[in-house]
């Protein structure tokens, strides 16, 4: 008995998930706090939430050139792990601190909105530092059910409910195929490890055209690629996009994303890279495929949240292409990508926030016409995100893609790197329908400009110093992205 | 009676949630049938874990129902907020959110 | 001196950024505003002056200043880096000389305007933009400029976004670039993989493309292609066909705008790029060919459009687009310095036209709103005999028609002739290009001056009520006119040909960024017409001729009363008695101008341009709307939609794997 414990003891370091730990102690803290907090009172929950944030950081920090493995080889806090972590956590304080003005103005000032961020994040990061199928379902799981809550948070809204409720109905369904796929792969090797599933089916190699396996890595991938929002799974993302409160939008589609790209490049990289030729043609296809319908769709857009939501269709795809390529520019592209994007579409969605009315949202693009001389910092803040998300030097969008592409070409996908170029070409159009908007036109009425509170603004401020950094000086970080994959 | 058999048969029940979500118009009866198709992935892995003779099936299991219990809850507590408000959770009907 | 390269964009940069953020709330004083604006600009000058002073006397031509490293992916290394050689030297010469003289004239004539901070803060940027285009050492810098002023022109030509047509006219002018720097991008990225996948050389740096650019061999497909491309983006920001259709509509734009696109910046990006990349254009004599061949058929499409327009700031554009025909044509001939002579000799004087329509227009503007009329301030029959009105505007606007004419010794001359001398004598050179050009310059001479007549001289046709009102612009304005008009009468002199006696300093000049290439490949004049002055005197002859004929059959239809100012009769006294002769003349103008060309030119403005140009343009953009709108209704809100979407996905993706 001794000896089991002992055993049990010695395999799991719980230095691994010390970042995550930190975290969920924080939101449960939170949620003792909470009751004991008079109603309507955000502020104490919104600086908790952030110090513990702070706090994560520090700790996640620490990991960086340190990897610490735990439960039996179950988690890994590798560099990769690090990475990602330090970019959900950016997303997640970039999104409280633009929430709570934004839920007051709405009339849901409700504390649990914080906790329930914080353990969206922890989830997120088990899924980018899952090493076992286990672990990698559980994060998404614990991801998910949280951010099913967030999107129907505005409970007394109809959009909000019907967000939340297509999301957790089609999330649920998607978490079939993920169950079934990790069934199958447990099935043909044996083991839910994905080092151990990886060397299983390398040293028995005749294993990899059998059916069972390539049905598994199918149906594994779809779970991931409906996180991600790749077409044809990408149904869901426009809906609860445009429905969910505007701040948890922002959040889902920099955090979420991110974590189900770490998870899918890391299953891929350690399980399956013996059926790299299948996968890579496969994910061609997809990145085609998502680029064009996200951008295309777009087009013809009139609410914003509604075009960002396509936009941010076809940034999956470009960040797919990088997973096309499969070699270390793309695979670090796609870290830095993920990075980058968090900075400029959260900053695209805290100065939709600042453009609303009062108590109302305003989501037309006439809700943007004559910003730019009305708002001149405004003006040049959304400037700054539309190229970024445009792909203009010198932007962070730009050097993303430009890492992106280059590790496709690299690897020989000339024509999918010409067809996202192609794309990009295609999505300014409706990026610079909003500048003309913001340049080129009178406001329609003259309404109340809400003051700008101090809070969205640093989210601005800081999106704006992220963009313009990753995309001045993005050598450092992108050195890191490097030494962050395996 | 051989691992395929207890695999055909949950393969047949995966098919059978897929069909009903996709045919049903009741929020809680297209969650029943994501459940369904839930727990033939559980009787997958339970059949294979006993047929590789590893228990790591097992307790990827229990996790499943764990987890499947929470979204429960979750999805349920979502189904009523949306009652409340359009008084229907017939899902052909929820659509304001398209195009 | 070469490591204060940097804060030669650096300077307007800072300048659009204080203008915009603090320019409405905080400094707010327009006196302000414009000096920091043209303060910004003209300490770019100085810095530039002394660079290009140091690199003269320098025996090292090419420097290369690394401010910070880019991004580095493998071996590829991409800088923050500029690049000084002659050629970039002179480009920032002109577009920061020209451009402080612009800004210094747009605050007298931007004064009053709502926006006047705003215009200032575009104005920088651009200037900044085409700084960074021009110094960039590696293609990637390069493209930031390239992008920065196909923004800054789309702000500045919807500056009065109240009209409809300027919107629309910034939107075209944007959308034709963007397909110019998608030729652009294709071409890099031929460039780029080829000379990195298959000679292991992964670079985007100009020197480095262009010591390895012999790595592709001559005239192979590669090199074809990928400058094809380039030459296509350079199209789509130098306006010639298929793409020019944008630079007629930007005239939306405040006229120093205009000028500043015209003139120092935007439209000459193209043929810079493709003197930058020289070596690359000289490896594909099929592209060459394509080249010159664009140039002269844009030249002259455009200087027959110019025939039929009233409004004095089109009858320029087209000017521009047909100008900018010329230096295309050199650039297909391998004249590649006289290309970017005449592109700078062009600046000088095309800039000083279009601020002197600017100052005419200005004038007419405030003498039509002191009426009360509602007469279009722009079109030229509400001009007419306004020289005793302005009379340094007309100084300046005819010194500059005779040197964009070609009438020596003035800059146009040298320049318009070398590029003639090429395109008839050089190994690329092409008799069809030749005669092209040279008809074409007949024209030219011919529209400018009936523009010139048409505004300046002849029966005042300017209602009774505005004539009074109708006064010289302020000295913001008139300075940089006779600076410019200066600089249009000697800024050929750097070029003076060795068959005039000259040094032509200006090949000297540009040999170590052309020598190379023109040696090597076999550029040059035809080794038969090399030493023999005889043809050289003989084509310049002939081009003199040609120009005052152009003017003379515009002077007869424009002015043909005897009342003409002295000085003209005098100076043409031969010819004018000659085209006195009324029957003839007029029948002639009948047939050949009235009738025929007018038709011509309506067909190529209406026909070609309006029709066929916008046509593709438009319809692109309306098949893509299209589809959009056809897809949007695709998702449909339902759920079992978007969940059987997922299972027919599912499905084909487990089919296609199973069954391969």
């Amino acid at each position: 008995m001794e000896n089991l414990v002992q055993i049990a003891l010695q395999n799991v370091n719980l230095a691994a998930i010390m970042p995550s730990l930190v975290l969920v102690c924080f939101g449960m803290g939170l949620l003792l706090i909470n009751v004991f907090l008079p109603r309507g009172t955000t502020r104490p929950a919104v600086w908790i939430s952030l110090v513990g944030i702070v706090v994560t950081a520090v700790v996640t920090v620490q990991g960086w050139g340190n990897p610490q493995y735990g439960f039996s080889d179950a988690v890994a806090l590798d560099n990769f792990a690090t990475f990602f972590n330090v970019t959900f956590l950016l997303a997640a304080a970039l999104t409280i601190l633009m929430s709570d003005d934004y839920l007051r103005r709405e009339g849901y000032a409700v504390n649990e909105y914080y906790p329930l961020i914080l353990f969206t994040t922890a989830g997120a990061m088990w899924m980018a530092s899952g090493t076992d199928m286990m672990t990698i379902f559980l994060g998404l799981e614990v991801m998910s059910i949280s951010l099913y809550v967030l999107a129907g948070f505005f409970r007394g809204q109809s959009a909000s409910n019907e967000a939340g409720l297509k999301y957790f109905l089609l999330g649920a369904f998607s978490t079939g195929f993920l169950l079934y796929g990790m069934a199958l792969i447990y099935g043909v090797t044996g083991s839910t490890r994905l080092t151990e599933i990886g060397a299983y089916l390398n040293s028995h190699s005749s294993l990899l055209a059998n059916p069972m396996t390539l049905a598994g890595l199918v149906l594994l991938s779809i779970g991931f690629l409906f996180k991600l929002g790749a077409a044809p799974f990408h149904m869901w993302t426009p809906d609860v996009y445009q429905g969910a409160p505007t701040p948890v939008t922002a959040f889902m589609s920099a955090g979420p994303k991110a974590a189900a790209f770490a998870a899918f490049l890391r299953t891929l990289e350690y399980c399956f890279f013996g059926l790299k030729p299948e996968w890579s043609a496969m994910l061609w296809v997809l990145a085609v495929l998502t680029m064009t319908v996200g951008n295309v769709i777009a087009i013809s857009q009139t609410n914003i949240k509604r075009m960002l939501a396509y936009s941010s269709i076809s940034h999956a795809g470009y960040a797919l292409v990088g997973l096309v390529a499969a070699n270390e520019i793309g695979y670090s592209g796609v870290l830095f990508y993920m990075l980058a994007y968090t900075f400029m579409n959260i900053g695209a969605f805290a100065v939709l926030i600042l453009v609303g009315k009062q108590g109302e949202e305003n989501l037309t693009l006439e809700g943007f016409a004559g910003l730019g001389y009305k708002r001149p910092l405004l003006g040049v803040a959304m400037s700054v995100f539309l190229f970024a998300l445009m792909g203009l030097p010198p932007t962070a969008g730009f050097a993303g893609k430009f890492y992106i592409f280059a590790g496709a070409v690299k690897a020989g996908y000339i024509w999918l790197a010409i067809i996202g170029v192609l794309n990009s070409a295609v999505s300014l159009y409706y990026y610079l329908r909003v500048m003309v908007y913001m340049y080129f036109r009178d406001p329609t009425e003259d309404y109340a400009w809400i003051s700008l509170p101090v809070s969205v603004l640093a989210t601005i401020i800081l999106a704006v110093i992220g963009c313009l950094y990753l995309g001045i000086l993005p050598n450092e970080v992108m050195a890191m992205a490097k030494t962050a994959i395996f | 009676m051989s691992v395929y058999h207890y695999l055909t048969v949950s393969a047949i029940l995966f098919a059978l949630g897929t069909y009903g979500v996709l045919t049903r118009r009741n929020a809680i009866v297209i969650f029943m049938c994501i459940e369904l198709m839930l727990n033939s992935v559980n009787l997958t892995f339970i059949a294979l874990s006993r047929h590789l003779n590893s228990l790591d099936g097992q307790i990827f299991v229990f996790f499943v129902m764990t987890v499947a219990a929470a979204e429960a809850a979750v999805g349920l507590a979502l189904m009523i907020a949306t009652f409340r408000n359009r008084e229907t959770i017939d899902v052909d009907q929820i659509n304001l959110l398209k195009w | 001196m070469y490591d204060k390269l940097w804060l030669i964009p650096f300077f307007p940069l800072v300048g659009s950024i204080i203008n915009g953020l603090f320019g409405k709330r905080f400094i707010r004083n327009e006196a302000a505003i414009g000096a920091i604006g043209t303060g910004a600009v003209f300490l770019s000058f100085l810095v530039s002056c002394s660079c290009f002073f140091t690199l003269l006397n320098d025996p090292v031509k090419v420097h290369q200043q690394v401010v910070a490293s880019w991004m580095t992916v493998g071996q590829l290394q991409v800088d923050w880096g500029f690049l000084l050689d002659p050629l970039s030297a002179l480009m920032i010469m002109v577009v920061t000389g020209v451009g402080s003289l612009i800004h210094l004239y747009s605050i007298g004539y931007m004064h009053g305007e709502e926006g006047f901070y705003r215009f200032f803060c575009y104005l920088n940027l651009f200037v900044c933009a085409m700084l960074m285009l021009v110094l960039g050492n590696n293609a990637l810098v390069m493209f930031i400029g390239w992008e920065g002023v196909g923004l800054c022109s789309y702000l500045l030509i919807g500056y009065y976004f109240e009209k409809k047509s300027a919107g629309d006219a910034a939107k075209k002018a944007f959308v034709v670039n963007r397909v110019g720097d998608f030729g652009f991008l294709v071409g890099l990225f031929t460039i780029f993989w080829t000379l990195g996948s298959q000679h292991g050389v992964w670079t985007l740096n100009f020197v480095e493309i262009s010591e390895n650019a012999h790595l592709l061999g001559f005239g192979g497909t590669v090199v074809t292609v990928a400058t094809l491309c380039f030459f296509l983006g350079a199209t789509g920001k130098s306006a010639q066909i298929p793409l020019y259709t944008w630079l007629p509509d930007a005239m939306e734009g405040p006229t120093p705008v205009s000028a500043l696109i015209h003139a120092a910046t935007m439209v000459t990006a193209g043929v810079y790029m493709i003197g930058r990349m020289n070596v690359l254009f000289a490896m594909s004599p099929t592209t060459m060919t394509v080249v010159a061949l664009i140039g002269a058929f844009t030249a002259i499409v455009a200087a027959s459009i110019g025939f039929a327009q009233n409004d004095i700031k089109r009858v320029l554009a087209y000017s521009t687009v047909s100008q900018l025909g010329f230096m295309f044509m050199a650039m297909g001939v391998g004249a590649f310095t006289a290309g970017i002579f005449h592109l700078m000799t062009h600046a000088f004087f095309k800039a000083c036209l279009f601020l002197g329509s600017g100052s005419v227009i200005h004038a007419m503007h405030h003498a039509l709103h002191h009426a009360h009329l509602d007469d279009d301030p722009q079109d030229m029959r509400n001009m007419g005999g306004l020289k005793k009105y302005m009379p340094i505007t007309w100084a300046t606007f005819g010194i500059s028609c005779i040197a964009i004419a070609g009438i020596p010794p003035l800059a146009g001359f040298f320049s318009k002739d070398e590029i003639l001398w090429w395109t008839f004598g050089s190994t690329r050179g092409n008799l069809l290009v030749w005669g092209i050009g040279a008809i074409t310059a007949g024209m030219t001479a011919f529209y400018m001056f009936r523009c010139f007549f048409m505004t300046f001289h002849g029966e005042q046709r300017t209602h009774k009520k505005a004539k009074d009102h109708v006064h010289e612009s302020p000295w913001v304005i008139t300075v940089p006119l006779m600076v410019l008009a200066f600089l249009a009468v000697v800024g050929g002199f750097v070029g003076v040909p060795a068959a005039l006696g000259g040094h032509n300093q200006i090949h000297h000049y540009f040999e170590p960024v052309f020598g190379h290439a023109q040696e090597v490949y076999k550029i040059g004049i035809k080794e038969a017409l090399e030493h023999s002055h005889a043809a050289e005197y003989g084509l310049m002859g002939l081009s003199i001729a040609i120009a005052v004929i152009g003017i003379g059959i515009a002077f007869t239809m424009y002015l043909k009363r005897p009342e003409l100012p002295g000085r003209f009769t005098a100076r043409f006294s031969q010819l004018h008695r000659w085209v006195y002769n009324k029957w003839f003349v007029d029948e002639a103008y009948d047939v050949l101008f009235v009738n025929s060309t007018k038709k011509f030119a309506t067909f190529c403005w209406k026909g070609f341009d309006v029709k066929v140009v916008d046509g593709v343009v438009n319809g692109t953009g309306k098949l893509v709307n299209v589809l959009s709108t056809a897809l949007r209704y695709t998702q449909s809100g339902l759920l079992h939609n978007y969940a059987l979407t997922m299972v027919l996905g599912t499905v084909v993706m487990v089919a296609i794997f199973l069954l391969q």
